[in-house]
C-alpha cells in the first residue's frame, strides 16, 4: 500500500470519527474508526507501514484532543506495528481471525493508552472494562465488514464485466 | 542505501523513544496550550469545517429544499426563539437566585451584563476517550481559553484550545473536567466532575449537606469560568454510607450527544479580569 494511501485511509477515517459519526450515531462514538483503519493498513501492508501509520495517525489523534501529544501516537504505533507482524507471520484472511485481531488490538491499544495515562497521573479513567469491550466488538465488526466490503469490490466490477461481454457474444 | 523495512525492530525503537521523549517533555513542563497542539488543532479544524460544510450543504439542501421546505424554515425560526426564551428563563432563574439576599449588588451586576456569542459545532472528539467538540469561532470573534460554553438548557463546556476561527470545547462530561456547583434548594456546595460518559459526580460534599434525589444543580461561580446560577442538571441518584455522602450522580441537563449550536460567555469573568489586571 503506498504511502498516499496510507494517508488518505487515516484521513478519511479522521474525517468520518471527527464529523460524520456525530451525525449517525448522535455523537456517542463506540468505535475508534481510526485504530480500524491502522489495523487494516498494518494487516494489508506489513509491521513498518502499520508502524507509521499508528505513528501518524495517534499523533494526529492526540493534537485534536485535550490530552497528552504522543500518548495515543505510542499505543497506535506498537498495535500497528505487532498488528503487521501478525499480518505478516499468520494467515489472517478469514473473517473470525480479523475479528479476533481487531479486537485483541483494541484491547492492547485501550491497556497502553490508559495506562499511560494513569502512570502519568493525567487522568483517570475509573472501571473502564465494559466501554473497552464495547469499542473492542465495535471495531472488530467494523474492522471485518471493511475488509469484506474491500475484497467484494473488486470481484463485484469482474463479475459485472464477464456479464457483459457475455451478453454480448450471444 | 539502507532500506528501512529490512531495520524495522530499530527504526520501531526509535519511532516509541520519540514518542517517549515528547510524552516527557509535556509532562513535566505543561504550561498552557503546547504550540504542536495549537498549531495541528488549527489546520486540521480547517478540514472539519470543510467537511462539517459540505455535510451541512448536503442536509440543508435536502431538508430545505427536497423535504419538508417550508415547515423546515418555521421549525428553525420556532427553535430559535425558543432557544432564546430558554436562555431568558435561564437568567430570570439567575435572578431569583440573587433576589434570595444572598448575593451583594456588584455581583448581580455582573450576571446581568452577561454577553454570549452563537458558535455552531462543526466536529466531534477525534479519539472516544475524550469529550471534546470543535466549534467554529476562535480568537477573532473573541473567544479565549477558559471561556464558558452554554446552550439554553445548561452548561456545557469551556473553552480549550481556541485558534483563530474555531476552539475545542471540552465539555463538562469529559474525565478531565470540573465546575464549582451547587443545589438550588438546599445551597449545598461541591464540585461537579466528569465521568467520561453520560453521567456527572457530584464530589466534595459536606456531611452536613441536604441533597435528595431530583435536586437542581446549578454552576456555583466559584472557579472563574462557569457564571454563576447556570444548570448543569439534576441530582439522578444519592449514595450514602453511613453520615458521608458516598456517591451523588448528576443527569446533566445538556443532551450532549445531540448538541449541535452553543453560546460562548464573551463576558470576562472575575478570574479572567484578574489575571489580566495581574499581566498588565
Amino acid at each position: 500500500m503506498r504511502a498516499a494511501g496510507v494517508i488518505l485511509a487515516v484521513a478519511v477515517a479522521l474525517a468520518i470519527q471527527t464529523t460524520l459519526a456525530r451525525f449517525l450515531v448522535r455523537g456517542t462514538v463506540a468505535v475508534d474508526l481510526v485504530l480500524v483503519a491502522v489495523v487494516y493498513v498494518a494487516l494489508r501492508s506489513g509491521p513498518v507501514t502499520g508502524m507509521l501509520a499508528g505513528t501518524f495517525a495517534g499523533l494526529i489523534q492526540d493534537a485534536l484532543t485535550t490530552g497528552v501529544i504522543g500518548i495515543g501516537g505510542l499505543a497506535k504505533t506498537i498495535v500497528g506495528f505487532l498488528a503487521g507482524i501478525i499480518g505478516t507471520q499468520f494467515i489472517v484472511a478469514q473473517p473470525l481471525p480479523r475479528f479476533v485481531v481487531f479486537f485483541g488490538a483494541t484491547v492492547l491499544h485501550a491497556v497502553i493508552f490508559m495506562g499511560l495515562y494513569v502512570l502519568t497521573n493525567q487522568r483517570d479513567f475509573g472501571t473502564p472494562y465494559a466501554a473497552v469491550l464495547g469499542q473492542s466488538v465495535g471495531n472488530a465488526v467494523v474492522g471485518v465488514v471493511a475488509f469484506q466490503v474491500v475484497e467484494f469490490l473488486p470481484g463485484a466490477m469482474e463479475r459485472r464485466r464477464a456479464r457483459s461481454g457475455s451478453r454480448l457474444r450471444r | 542505501m539502507l532500506d528501512i523495512r529490512q531495520r524495522s525492530g530499530y527504526l520501531f525503537l526509535a519511532v516509541i523513544l520519540g514518542h517517549v521523549l515528547l510524552i516527557s517533555a509535556q509532562v513535566n513542563s505543561r504550561s498552557g496550550v503546547p504550540v504542536l497542539e495549537a498549531v495541528t488543532f488549527g489546520i486540521f479544524s480547517e478540514v472539519q469545517r470543510g467537511v462539517s460544510s459540505g455535510v451541512n450543504s448536503v442536509r440543508h439542501f435536502w431538508g430545505g429544499y427536497v423535504g419538508l421546505r417550508q415547515t423546515q424554515i418555521e421549525n428553525e425560526e420556532l427553535k430559535r426563539q425558543l432557544a432564546e426564551a430558554q436562555v431568558a428563563l435561564q437568567a430570570q432563574r439567575a435572578l431569583a437566585d440573587r433576589a434570595r439576599g444572598l448575593e451583594k449588588l456588584l455581583e448581580l451586576k455582573d450576571r446581568i451584563s452577561l454577553q454570549t456569542t452563537a458558535a455552531e459545532i462543526i466536529g466531534a472528539a477525534a479519539t472516544p476517550d475524550f469529550r471534546t467538540v470543535t466549534i467554529d469561532k476562535g480568537t477573532r470573534d473573541g473567544l479565549r481559553q477558559d471561556m464558558a460554553i452554554i446552550s439554553p438548557a445548561g452548561v456545557v463546556g469551556r473553552v480549550v484550545v481556541p485558534s483563530a476561527r474555531s476552539a475545542k470545547v471540552q465539555l463538562l462530561i469529559d474525565r478531565n473536567a470540573a465546575a464549582g456547583a451547587l443545589i438550588e434548594r438546599s445551597r449545598a456546595q461541591g464540585v461537579v466532575v466528569g465521568a467520561g460518559d453520560e453521567r456527572l459526580r457530584l464530589e466534595y460534599v459536606s456531611e452536613a449537606a441536604d441533597i435528595v434525589t431530583g435536586d437542581i444543580v446549578v454552576t456555583s461561580g466559584i472557579d472563574g469560568i462557569y457564571p454563576k446560577g447556570f444548570v448543569i442538571g439534576r441530582v439522578d441518584s444519592v449514595e450514602k454510607s453511613g453520615p458521608a455522602y458516598k456517591r451523588i450522580t448528576v443527569k446533566p441537563a445538556v443532551d450532549f450527544s445531540s448538541i449541535e449550536e452553543v453560546l460562548v460567555v464573551t463576558t470576562p469573568t472575575p478570574a479572567h479580569e484578574a489575571a489580566q489586571g495581574v499581566s498588565e
